[in-house]
Order: structure tokens, then C-alpha cells, then sequence
């Protein structure tokens, strides 16, 4: 062990010795990624599309195939893992999805209050969101 | 029990090496610093999903995601993204094992990929336009234009780094600088596509559900 080991940058694949990380393998990598990014996409159209499932059901099945196709995107071509040495790249993904939970949360919430408990009357109607 | 424990003693051996080593070097500083620039355009675009969404129903009369969004359109886009993505990533491993050709043919490659995308999705936007779903049509249609236009004004950005990256390369080669921004390209590369994901599940799949 002569080399110095470093934090990863993210991107880099961490954790392989340098001795193993060759092409094949990191095209392996990206090979397996794509396959499981195609599988989820092709779901997630299905789902849209099929009359097989609860139609009530079909939001919270594309929300969790978009959740799960962005792990693959992070983890097989972002190679973004929760080894020891990737602890900052985490730490920053995580309060980055903090802050997206927060302004897409708070916003919502806050909107449909506001739809709710301040709907005009009338013809006034037309002019708010139309739900 | 003692070998977990040997094993973890090794592991913060290793650990101490690298924090007693100084300061990390210049390509792992420089892809935290792009990684964070990464993370604070998801926040952004987050801001951008949030107003979609409060407005997505706001049609004022005009037509509607239902009427509008072509899901085959959507799909082929989808296809062009997810493997210009993939062939950026044999890019950089061409990259890492300084191949030159396989780096011009990785570029080559997600360059046209890049670019079928865009050329589909301003077709998209200049049909919609056609038939009167401009963006000053409904507060549907601005926030929609809003967000997938800066996805695409970001895939144009990057298009045009992608090709002043393999001038640099050209002239000067594989660099330690070079290498370093084609690093940094290919994340923004996979974070569009991530950024997609989002679009397409968002706005042309749960957009058209009754």
C-alpha cells in the first residue's frame, strides 16, 4: 500500500483497486445501470398506459419508479455510494434532497391551503386554479 | 467479533492516512465543488417542479396536458437521453484509460443523441405553439415551457460544452485540466438525465392520467 488513498470525487468509482478498475468492469457498470433504467422507464409507461392497475394507484406507482430510477442514475453512472470514503458526496445529496422535500413540500401544502380557504366566489371562480 | 473489529481498525487506519495527507487533490476538490453546483440546479429545478405543479390544472380554458403532450414523443425523448447518458459513461472510461478515439466516439455519439433530443422536444414546443398553447396561453402553459425549457436550455449548454471540450482535447490533449472538466461534464450529463426522469414522470405521465 504504497498509493495514498482520498476522499472520491464524485463520479469517480471508489472503493475498487486500481488493479481491478479496468474497463471491463466499469463498462459493466454502466451496462447494468442502463439495463434497469431501461426496465424502469419501460414500466413507468406502462403504468401510465395499462387499465390493469387501480387508477387511483397510478401516481404513487410512477412516483416510486421515478424514485427508483434516480437511485440507479446515482448509483450505476453517478457511482454515488454510502462507502466511507464518499461520506461528503452523501452528506451534500442529502441536504440537497432536504431542500427540494422542503420547496416542493411546503409549496404545495401551502397552495392548496390557500385554494381551499381563499376560493372567491362566483365568477371569480375561473380565475383560481381549476381543480 | 475480533476480526470485525481488526477490520475496522484497519479501515480507520486507512481513514487517518488520507485526512493526515493534506489537502485532497485539485480533481477530487473539483468535482465536489461541481457536484454541490450539481446539487443547488436540482434545488433550482425543484422550485420550477413546485410551481408546475400548483399551476398544472390552471388551464384557463385553453387546452389541457391531456390534449396536448404526445406520450410517443415523450418516449423517444426519454430513449435519446438515457442512452446519450450511457454513452457519455463509456466516454469516461474511455477517459480513464486515454483512448483517444473512443473518447471522439463516445462524443460523438452522446453529441447526436444530445442533439436529437433537442431537436424533438423544439419541435414539440414549436407545434404546441402552432395551434395557439403558447406560453402566455395559461399559467399551465408558462409554467410548463418554464420547466422543461430550462431543461433544454441546459441540454444546449451542455452540447455546446460537449464540443469546445473536444477542441481543448484535440489541442491539448489529456491534460490533468482537461480531464478534470470532462469529468465535470459527464456529471452534468447524468444529472440532466436524472432531471428528466422527473420531467417525464411529472409532467407527461401523471400529467395525461384522468
Amino acid at each position: 500500500m504504497t498509493d495514498t488513498r482520498w476522499d472520491v470525487a464524485p463520479g469517480d468509482r471508489p472503493a475498487i483497486p486500481a488493479s481491478e478498475q479496468n474497463a471491463s468492469s466499469g463498462f459493466l457498470v454502466y451496462t447494468i445501470g442502463l439495463v434497469l433504467a431501461v426496465i424502469l422507464t419501460v414500466t413507468s409507461f406502462w403504468v401510465a398506459h395499462t387499465s390493469a392497475i387501480w387508477p387511483p394507484g397510478v401516481p404513487a406507482g410512477l412516483a416510486v419508479l421515478a424514485i427508483a430510477q434516480m437511485g440507479v442514475h446515482l448509483v450505476f453512472f453517478l457511482h454515488i455510494t454510502t462507502g466511507p470514503d464518499s461520506t461528503h458526496n452523501v452528506l451534500a445529496l442529502a441536504f440537497g434532497v432536504l431542500i427540494v422535500f422542503l420547496v416542493l413540500a411546503g409549496s404545495l401544502v401551502i397552495m392548496a391551503n390557500l385554494n381551499e380557504n381563499m376560493m372567491a366566489h362566483g365568477e371569480m371562480m375561473n380565475l383560481q386554479m381549476q381543480r | 467479533m475480533n476480526i470485525a473489529v481488526e477490520m475496522d481498525d484497519v479501515r480507520q487506519g486507512e481513514l487517518l492516512n488520507a485526512s493526515a495527507a493534506g489537502p485532497a487533490p485539485k480533481r477530487v476538490i473539483a468535482g465536489y465543488g461541481f457536484w454541490i453546483f450539481l446539487l443547488s440546479d436540482i434545488v433550482m429545478f425543484s422550485a420550477l417542479f413546485a410551481a408546475y405543479a400548483v399551476l398544472a390544472k390552471a388551464t384557463a380554458g385553453g387546452p389541457t396536458a391531456a390534449q396536448l403532450f404526445d406520450q410517443r414523443n415523450a418516449a423517444m425523448e426519454t430513449a435519446f437521453l438515457l442512452l446519450s447518458s450511457y454513452s457519455c459513461g463509456l466516454m469516461s472510461l474511455a477517459i480513464n484509460s486515454r483512448r483517444t478515439f473512443g473518447v471522439f466516439l463516445g462524443a460523438a455519439v452522446t453529441f447526436l443523441l444530445g442533439a436529437a433530443f433537442l431537436n424533438l422536444e423544439l419541435r414539440e414546443f414549436q407545434g404546441m405553439i402552432a395551434i395557439g398553447a403558447a406560453p402566455q396561453r395559461s399559467a399551465f402553459l408558462s409554467a410548463f415551457f418554464t420547466l422543461v425549457g430550462c431543461h433544454g436550455l441546459h441540454v444546449a449548454v451542455g452540447l455546446v460544452w460537449l464540443v469546445l471540450m473536444m477542441v481543448q482535447l484535440s489541442f491539448r490533449g489529456f491534460q490533468e485540466v482537461v480531464v478534470r472538466r470532462l469529468h465535470c461534464f459527464s456529471l452534468f450529463w447524468h444529472a440532466l438525465d436524472i432531471i428528466w426522469v422527473l420531467i417525464f414522470t411529472i409532467v407527461y405521465l401523471m400529467g395525461v392520467l384522468p
